[in-house]
């Protein structure tokens, strides 16, 4: 199963190699991984989707939490979360099929962003599945390019992930 | 007022003058001379040794006798990579160490400078924490960190990289010993709640067993351990690192677990129905097959470190904190079950499975397993012993009698091979008054026997008894069990003379090479002054026994010809 795990680190050099390299040498798996200032000055927020099983989990947020720069590990998928990725597609798009990805961008509340004589480059948010589901879709015109953010996630309703 | 300025090397000085810090381990070069022109003028003493591997172990064995953490000058480069080994294998056994190791000047870092190394990158994954001063206006708050850090909660090494220009950079000092670390708050008391799901499990329980580790020394739990350990009647096994926590010559003592444990420790972990686990991590040594490891048993985990609790093997009852502060509210709640026939199951097999190896040597041949017996038998209390890695190490876990906390110095979680001569010298250094043994290997020893050079010209009385069988004889003991007896490369057929070798530093050398000359020659290096070396040429195929093989549930256990 898939975890999103939202990290709050102090914004001190060395503190993404010590988080990454604690992923590596342990032997955990980071499926991605974003990275962003928080509200507070010197706090920033990673956002670490990590697959695995409960107790691997739960190991990895505790291994986490042992690092000094780090303030704060909270696991968002046990609680109802929303949860966003970025991504900019770039495909082959020559006159006749233009309207055509461009009906797919449109049911997937996409933007196209950018369009040259034989390409267009489309502008997607969402989760996952949504993710997945458009580059399925535009396969068929020919994908030259994918650059995704990775995963942000914040807690529904009032409840705040960390305060510092 | 104004306050006036001090360099950055003056600073690092009085922060370790108000850190109570007497002496340092260390080893001069380029980047770190400012530091050393510095302490040119200081009180504070400075241990050279001869390779900066060595003042990492020293500053280690140090810091296990005095409970205080070992600091350690390096300097850039393959000064500071030299300390790699030190460092890793204090953060394993959660030794406190603050390591400062000077760095090319700031404008320098990153252009592969002469002497350049990213030190504080390569040892990320074996500190607790490190840091790269850019400043010497963060020198204070950075050097309170690291000694609060190093020594507190599950303690471990703290590395400070200083690059060269920072030593002489001018700054205002002042210095905080207590700091507050947003990130950092270990918990010390216990949940209440769990203790008292503990109270309750050792009142029900009929076969319990303490299995304790180095943790309970590290937060100086050896009292609490025995008070609640006789008050409650239950045997105690400890792990390698928990050796001297609860006194070795006692009837509820039960040995070493796992792999070259006690058979009795070993069926009694099998057979227990609650294991008070204390300060201890499950490492593979000590459970072997994991599936097949205490299935019988209840386990309450008492650590300090959450991230061990349930890491290795599932724990019924956690308690997250400082093992001492634990039992002693244990202790107090506690309510003794009916352990009578279980302590009398433990008896018989006390008795029938005996730690014997090595009694039935005869005429000219010495036994190994003799020459730890007859150290422990002479060399009476207040006695420090350091080891080496390999079957030396095991012997001696299993036949010295360690009474004492603080008494057995070694490495458990590495395996440092040379661990053993620096870390006696640095425990000598410590606790000049007790009596430091070294006991070792012929391959081991060689690892750091530079480091005579150290103990000669600080005149330390050690004594370094080599249990010398001309092979890598652990390794070998592997092949000859699991490799059909070939002896790849663990063979030592370059082998200096050791007793001349001490001899040209100016250490007596005996020799011992049967039952007799061992007795004699350690009452008489027990009566020098000064380092001595014994070299016992002991009988080279020697197998450690009982042992456990990999992967195997540990009361599977393989006796030897004994």
């Amino acid at each position: 199963m898939k975890h999103v795990l939202a990290v709050l680190v102090e914004d001190k050099p060395g503190v993404l190699s010590r988080v990454a390299g604690l992923f590596s040498r342990r032997g955990f798996n980071i499926d991605n991984i974003a990275v962003g200032e928080t509200i507070t000055p010197g706090i920033s927020r990673m956002t670490i989707t990590v697959e695995g099983s409960e107790t691997i989990v739960e190991q990895v947020a505790k291994q986490l939490h042992k690092l000094v720069n780090v303030l704060k590990v909270s696991n968002l998928s046990k609680e109802p979360s929303v949860s966003r990725e970025l991504m900019l597609i770039k495909v082959k798009a020559e006159m006749g099929s233009r309207s055509d990805i461009q009906q797919i961008v449109e049911t997937f509340r996409g933007k196209v962003v950018d369009v040259s004589p034989d390409s267009m480059v489309i502008e997607v948010t969402g989760n996952e599945e949504k993710m997945e589901a458009i580059k399925l879709l535009l396969q068929d015109f020919g994908i030259r390019e994918i650059v995704r953010t990775g995963k942000i996630a914040v807690l529904r309703g009032s409840k705040v992930t960390g305060e510092f | 007022m104004k306050k006036k300025t001090i360099k950055g090397a003056a600073m690092i000085l009085s922060a370790l003058q108000k850190e109570g810090v007497e002496i340092v381990f260390g080893y001069p070069g380029g980047a770190i001379l400012p530091l050393y022109n510095q302490l040119y003028d200081s009180s504070i003493k400075h241990l050279l040794v001869r390779h900066e591997q060595a003042a990492v172990h020293a500053a280690d064995g140090y810091a296990r006798v005095t409970g205080r953490p070992g600091v350690v000058f390096a300097t850039s480069g393959p000064g500071a990579t030299n300390l790699v080994t030190g460092i890793a294998n204090a953060y394993m056994d959660s030794v406190p160490l603050v390591l400062i190791t000077g760095q090319v000047p700031s404008s320098f870092i990153g252009t592969d400078a002469f002497q350049e190394a990213d030190i504080t990158g390569i040892t990320l994954p074996v500190t607790k924490h490190s840091y790269l001063v850019k400043d010497a206006n963060d020198l204070p708050s950075i050097l309170s960190e690291a000694f609060y850090l190093a020594s507190t909660g599950r303690r471990g090494p703290v590395l400070v990289d200083v690059p060269k220009d920072v030593f002489d950079q001018e700054a205002h000092f002042t210095y905080q010993v207590e700091c507050d670390i947003p990130g950092y708050k270990p918990t010390y008391e216990g949940h209440a709640g769990q203790i008292n799901r503990a109270v309750k499990a050792i009142r029900d329980a009929k076969r319990p067993v303490i299995l304790g580790g180095g943790g309970l020394i590290s937060s100086g739990a050896s009292q609490a351990l025995r008070n609640f350990a006789d008050k409650a009647e239950i045997p105690v096994i400890l792990s390698l690192m928990g050796l001297g926590s609860y006194p070795g010559d006692r009837d509820l003592f039960l040995g070493m677990p796992g792999m070259h444990g006690s058979i009795t420790a070993n069926y009694a972990l099998t057979e227990a129905d609650l294991i008070i686990a204390s300060g201890v991590r499950f490492d593979d040594r000590v459970t072997s097959k994991i599936e097949n490891f205490a299935n019988n048993a209840k386990i309450i985990h008492i650590d300090i470190d959450p991230a061990e609790i349930g890491k290795n093997v599932q724990i019924d009852i956690p308690i997250v904190g400082d093992v001492k502060m634990i039992l002693e509210v244990l202790e107090k709640k506690l309510k003794p079950g009916d352990t009578s026939a279980w302590l009398k199951q433990i008896k018989s097999w006390k008795k029938e499975f005996p730690m014997t190896g090595g009694l039935s040597e005869t005429g000219n041949l010495l036994k190994p397993q003799f020459v730890i017996r007859e150290l422990s038998r002479l060399s009476g209390e207040n006695t420090i012993v350091a080891t080496d890695v390999g079957q030396h190490q095991m012997w001696a876990a299993q036949h010295f009698i360690v009474r004492e906390p603080c008494a057995f110095l070694t490495s458990g979680g590495l395996g440092t091979m040379g661990y053993g001569f620096p870390a006696a010298i640095g425990a000598k250094i410590a606790d000049p008054d007790s009596r430091v043994i070294c006991i070792t290997g012929d391959g081991s020893f060689q690892m750091n026997i530079q480091e005579l050079a150290t103990a000669v010209h600080n005149q330390l009385d050690i004594i370094i008894a080599v249990i010398n069988n001309g092979y890598l004889g652990m390794v070998r003991q592997w092949q000859d069990i699991f490799y059909n007896k070939r002896y790849s490369q663990t063979a030592l057929p370059g082998n200096p003379d050791f007793v001349r070798v001490a001899e040209a530093y100016g250490v007596k050398g005996l020799c011992a090479s049967n039952v007799q000359e061992a007795t004699d020659a350690i009452e008489k290096a027990l009566s020098i002054k000064g380092p001595v070396l014994i070299n016992f040429l002991v009988e080279p195929e020697e197998n450690v026994y009982p042992m456990v093989a990999p992967n195997c549930p540990i009361n599977d256990i393989i006796v030897g010809g004994e």
